[in-house]
């Protein structure tokens, strides 16, 4: 069916059904999260827009739901739809920032660690290893927490997308720094930057103009493996109350709030932001496991 | 004929692929009698491999036999099941792969692999099959079998292991043997061994060897008809000694008149006609006539690496890989420097060039002085204008990310050599120089064959107007006829453009044909350095005498 | 004997390293003075407070007396609890190895022979389905998971309790809820949520390195001499897969620990993890050190215990080959 396909992205890409799917389940929260104040029916963290009155409205298709309310509203009258949406945009701009930062983390120490060796790689991964003690979302637990202990409230709430983007950066370094420092030390054993050095280049032009481009590929795709992790984190410490602000909250945050009232019957308020929550992961897990799989073809 | 042990017919191999099916092998019929080592030779992608494979039932993934028959005793294996397949291997058919260090469980003690397979393959109790393993080990001249029963496969040396595959492959006692570029991985002097074993197998059991190579010397020396494949399709066959002497196929001339002779020198490369491109005038751009003095000197050059500590508290040892008194190569001198795997000579080549510090002792260039004093930026940017390297790997010596002409014009523009509008006109000049199309820049890498890949990184060496060039084992990685072509290359440039070279090889047929004098090395020492022509024709020294005699020749004089 | 010499003196230095951040999270975030006495009394009597707990001496003395009475047991007082922090986490250990090792059993019992199976039958439709669980496993997060097995068994269902450890029992010395009925169908829940998304990791690490084992020229040679699949995999692949899944495995213990504070966050599980969110929120630094440490501990016991196991698998480590 796709025989005159010569390309083989598109050919593999094609083959994978689950894929496309998936990029275009990332493709539409991206749009629709990133523009959440024009897709989003209502203002959900407006006062003036919300009417107590509207409270506990079960979905559109459930007997005594009000139509004005797609997936219904929780106790406050929110909205759930458009807290959904906005709460996809904190999850998505956590994740793909925090994610950001430990890039450029991670591969600074990666690509010094493994191209000079020696005693700088020695002090960079031990470093490394004794925080690979713990694992990551404990260090953004910690972090977190460590924070909050000796922050004053209100500037902690004010700045929490920012500290949780710190936090969760920091604590997933480690694993870009592990996997570009691998790379490294096999790119820098190849004759091509013997000859660079031959050539007589300065060794951080074979870094950033050489090496970088050949080691991209598995950071790609550990990128984005760690997107959904990211954004699991942000979630669960959004749920263990020490992430964003009740007044402005992220998927994590609405599940939260949703599962204190699980046993009055309301799990529309759970459901759906959990649901979008995990389409969102397992999306990114099945691009980036495509991804991986493509730049490996030995894999498949 | 009754004594046909194996045979295939009209044999088709295809690897099915969604852009069009591509044929392997084409129409093979090929026979193999008790007692009788049959070579199977030809360069890569000739299907040889696939060939072996195919019979073992043992095709990669999507592999497939699309027509003919593979006969073995007369029952055709390609109607067998899957099943009836395996209970084939290893009893009637054994296998032997390339490569000793990873054909073998590196967790698994290597008397415990032989028990296990001849426990199951003759069908006897543990502690016997261990008693036979013992004799097995004595068999293939392991010495001491019974004390490196327990030993794992990293005790053992390459030569060593292929012994013990050698045992492996025959615990069942098969009638078939297919030895798939067996010594390609060994030392010449341990490749001997090897083959001599094989030979003695053969003969003894009366067994059928089917022998997978590329190298016409091993087939010389071992096979008693030979095979000559190309691009999936049979050439040419015959008895060994008549094809290799009266070759009757125009591809199995001209394989063979590519092999450089260990005899002699030949004209070919001696002295290559002399091309001219409008690039060389700015190759030799500020190069000046310096006369005939030394060009790079060495002394008491030494390089030693770290081990790995013995004890906790102990300290960690050190491995000397290079100690030489003294070394020199003169302007516009070809110094070929030969050894084994392990020798020291790569080492000793790149702390000549600069590009590892040496542990003690100095490297003094003519026009540089001692590289100890090479500090500035610019006396390093100088240094590393005139000096530079040709490596083994043609796969691994380019930038896959960059295209063709990005790498040829990064170094012209680093070191400043041309205005910026002329780097385009050069670089497709380069490469009209190495033989390529101008065109060719456009290109990246993978697009390439290994041989015009090595032509591209040549055309980057010379991309600084170097005058020294260090050759790695440049062509190990080629077939015998690109092999030629690139080895004429050099040696044209070399006298084009007045290049000193070192040129580092394990191949001693190789590095007679490109140099004026020879240096020998032997862990990490010299133990022979002369005229080229004087050191091949009588040497001195026992190991050089040793390696020359161990050499395989496609052709004795 | 070298190597695990040598492994040891590093997870020494590891060990005082995680312990030179608790030390520094317990004396710069707060004061610890301010927490002790509150807001009354006088300054002379804060700083003869401040003399007697040591914290004028110089910053080295005061890591080391740290380090001192940490490998005693002793990490100091809580401040919302007022006990010794130590007698804490003793109480409330049991029932998070309860959890950790119910699950850890589980996910192992179950990861190794479907990682093994999908490595050998990648193609086939189990595989295929296999897979798919295994990836929404680690995609889904635990806090979701639990919330919808309540929502589904306890609400919906009510067949299991929701929250809360059951009745205790003793057996052979060691006192535990898995012992009775009422005590696993408390443990169930939980011990799942963790199991799962472990499985998921462990399962998909186990089948990549059997497809990698599996291409080997050592492999292609076992064929080669006629051994029969069952031995090509579980003689020669399997142990080959195994050193880079014990080190995963040793990693995932610490991250088990680290996830039962979720898990037992929602089903109200009175384990270590629930201490630790009640340090968070009551900002209890000396419990907060006190976990990290422990988590370290954690840490750098299960890789002494890969090392070990490295050394037993691997011949070449044994003879400093590698």
């Amino acid at each position: 069916m796709f025989d005159r396909i010569r390309s083989d992205f598109w050919y593999e890409l094609l083959n994978s059904p689950v894929t496309i799917v998936s990029a275009i389940i990332i493709v539409l929260m991206i749009i629709g999260c990133t523009f959440a104040p024009i897709f989003a029916p209502h203002t959900p963290f407006d006062p003036a827009t919300i009417s107590i009155m509207d409270n506990n409205m079960p979905p559109a298709w459930v007997d005594g739901a009000d139509h004005r309310f797609l997936l219904g509203t929780d106790l406050q009258g929110r909205d759930v739809l458009s807290a959904m949406l906005y709460g996809g945009r904190i999850s998505l701009l956590v994740g793909i920032g925090a994610v950001a930062l430990s890039v450029v983390i991670g591969m600074a120490v990666g690509l010094l660690a493994g191209y000079f060796g020696g005693m700088t790689d020695a002090v960079l991964m031990r470093i490394a290893e004794i925080q690979f003690a713990f694992p990551p979302i404990l260090i953004a637990l910690l972090f977190n927490g460590i924070l909050k202990a000796s922050l004053p409230a209100d500037v902690f709430a004010q700045a929490a997308v920012p500290i949780m983007i710190l936090a969760i950066g920091l604590a997933g370094w480690v694993q870009f720094a592990r996997i570009v420092r691998a790379s490294t030390l096999v790119q820098r054993n190849q004759d091509y930057v013997t000859a660079c050095r031959a050539i007589g280049l300065p060794t951080l032009t074979i870094i950033a103009r050489h090496i970088t481009p050949n080691i991209l590929g598995p950071v790609l795709v550990l990128a984005m493996l760690q997107i959904a992790v990211a954004i699991v984190t942000e979630a669960t410490l959004s749920f263990l109350g020490l992430g964003t602000p009740l007044t402005e909250p992220s998927l994590g945050a609405l599940i939260q709030i949703g599962s204190q009232y699980l046993f009055s019957g309301i799990w529309w308020v759970v459901i759906f932001p959990g649901i979008m929550l995990l389409l969102m992961v397992v999306a990114f897990n099945l691009v980036a496991d495509w991804v991986r799989d493509y730049l490996n073809p030995r894999l498949r | 004929m009754i004594d046909i042990l194996c045979e295939t017919k009209d044999l088709k191999i295809t690897f099915p692929h969604r852009l069009g099916d591509f044929t392997a092998v084409h129409s093979l019929d090929l026979q193999v009698r008790r007692g009788e080592i049959v070579g199977l030779i030809g360069e890569s992608g000739a299907g040889k491999s696939t060939v072996g494979n195919a019979i073992m039932g043992l095709l990669s993934h999507p592999g497939q036999v699309s027509g003919g028959r593979i006969e073995l005793g007369g029952e055709n294996l390609v109607d067998l099941s899957d099943a009836a397949m395996a209970r084939l291997r290893g009893r009637r058919i054994g296998m032997i792969f390339q490569d000793p260090m990873t054909s073998l469980n590196p967790l698994m003690t290597v008397g415990g692999q032989l028990t296990e397979s001849i426990a199951l393959l003759q069908d006897v109790g543990v502690a016997q099959a261990r008693q036979m393993a013992i004799e097995r080990l004595d068999g293939v001249g392991i010495p001491d079998p019974a004390r490196r029963m327990d030993q794992y496969p990293h005790e053992f040396s390459g030569g060593m292991r292929q012994r013990v595959v050698i045992a492996l492959a025959m615990a069942g006692d098969p009638d078939l043997l297919i030895a798939d570029e067996p010594t390609t991985a060994l030392d010449v002097s341990v490749q001997k061994q090897v083959l001599d074993l094989i030979k003695s197998i053969c003969v003894e059991r009366s067994l059928g060897v089917i022998l997978v190579t590329h190298d016409m010397g091993v087939i010389a020396e071992t096979a008693d008809r030979v095979y000559v494949m190309r691009h999936g399709a049979l050439v040419e066959t015959g008895p060994t000694a008549q094809v290799i002497q009266t070759p009757s196929q125009r591809y199995t001339k001209e394989l063979i008149a590519a092999i450089p002779s260990i005899e002699r020198r030949e004209e070919r490369f001696r002295n290559p006609a002399k091309k001219t491109g409008e690039i060389d005038q700015w190759l030799l751009q500020g190069h000046k006539d310096e006369g005939s003095g030394d060009y790079v000197t060495a002394s008491a050059l030494t390089k030693d690496f770290a081990t790995k500590k013995k004890s906790f508290w102990g300290k960690a040892g050190t491995f000397r890989a290079v100690d030489i008194p003294g070394l020199n190569i003169k302007r516009g001198e070809v110094l070929g420097l030969v050894g084994e795997s392990g020798s020291g000579k790569s080492t000793l080549g790149r702390m000549m060039t600069g590009l590892i510090p040496p542990s003690s002792g100095e490297v003094t260039y003519g026009d540089h002085g001692p590289l100890t004093d090479v500090r500035s930026r610019t006396a390093r940017k100088a240094l590393r204008r005139d000096v530079q390297v040709v490596f083994q790997d043609p796969y691994s010596s380019l930038n896959s990310r960059m295209r063709v002409d990005q790498i040829l014009a990064e170094p012209i523009r680093f070191h400043g050599l041309a205005d910026h509008h002329d780097i385009p006109r050069l670089v497709g000049a380069l490469l009209e120089r190495v033989g390529l199309a101008a065109e060719a820049g456009r290109k990246f890498p993978h697009q390439f064959s290994g041989g015009q890949r090595q032509r591209i990184c040549i055309a980057r060496a010379l991309s600084v107007r170097p005058r020294f060039l260090l050759c790695d084992e440049p062509t190990s990685a080629l077939d015998v006829s690109i092999q030629a072509d690139m080895l004429a290359l050099l040696m044209e440039l070399r006298r084009s453009l007045g290049l000193t070279m070192l040129f580092v090889s394990h191949d001693l047929a190789v590095v007679r044909q490109m140099s004026d004098r020879v240096a020998v090395m032997k862990q990490g020492e010299i133990v022979e350095c002369r005229e080229a022509e004087a050191l091949y024709d009588a040497p001195e020294n026992s190991y050089t005498r040793m390696l020359l005699d161990t050499a395989p020749r496609a052709t004795r004089h | 004997m070298y190597f695990l010499l040598a492994r040891l003196f590093q997870a020494t230095v590891v060990m005082l390293c995680v312990a030179l951040v608790g030390f520094l999270v317990f004396q710069f975030v707060g004061d610890p003075v301010l927490s002790l006495v509150g807001q009354e009394t006088t300054v002379e009597d804060r700083e003869a407070l401040r003399e007697s707990l040591g914290l004028n001496d110089p910053i080295l003395v005061q890591y080391a007396r740290y380090v001192m009475n940490a490998v005693q047991g002793d990490f100091g007082i809580s401040y919302s609890f007022n006990r010794d922090v130590s007698e804490m986490i003793a109480d409330r250990l049991p029932a998070t190895v309860e959890l950790v090792l119910l699950s850890g059993v589980f996910s192992l019992l179950l990861a190794i022979p479907a990682g093994i199976y999908t490595g050998i039958r990648r193609k086939g439709g189990i595989a295929q389905t296999i897979m798919t669980i295994s990836i929404i496993g680690v995609s889904i997060p635990s806090f979701l998971l639990g919330i919808l097995l309540i929502l589904v068994f306890s609400v919906w269902l009510n067949w299991l309790p929701s929250f809360g450890r059951g009745d205790l029992a003793t057996v052979f010395g060691l006192r535990s809820s898995l012992f009775t009925w009422n005590g696993l169908s408390h443990a169930l829940m939980p011990a799942a949520v963790l199991c799962l998304f472990q499985l998921g990791v462990i399962l998909r690490l186990i089948r990549a390195e059997m497809l990698e084992v599996l291409r080997t020229d050592y492999i292609r040679f076992a064929w080669a001499r006629g051994l029969p699949g069952k031995r090509v995999y579980f003689g020669h692949a399997l142990k080959n897969t195994l050193v880079p899944v014990v080190t995963a495995v040793g990693l995932q213990l610490s991250s088990l620990f680290a996830f039962s504070i979720i898990t037992e966050l929602v089903f109200q599980w009175p384990g270590m993890g629930s201490l630790l969110l009640h340090a968070i929120g009551q900002s209890d630094i000396p419990l907060l050190a006190a976990y990290l440490i422990f988590v370290g501990l954690v840490f750098t016991i299960s890789n002494l215990i890969v090392d070990g196991v490295y050394v037993l698998i691997d011949p070449r480590i044994r003879h400093g080959a590698l």
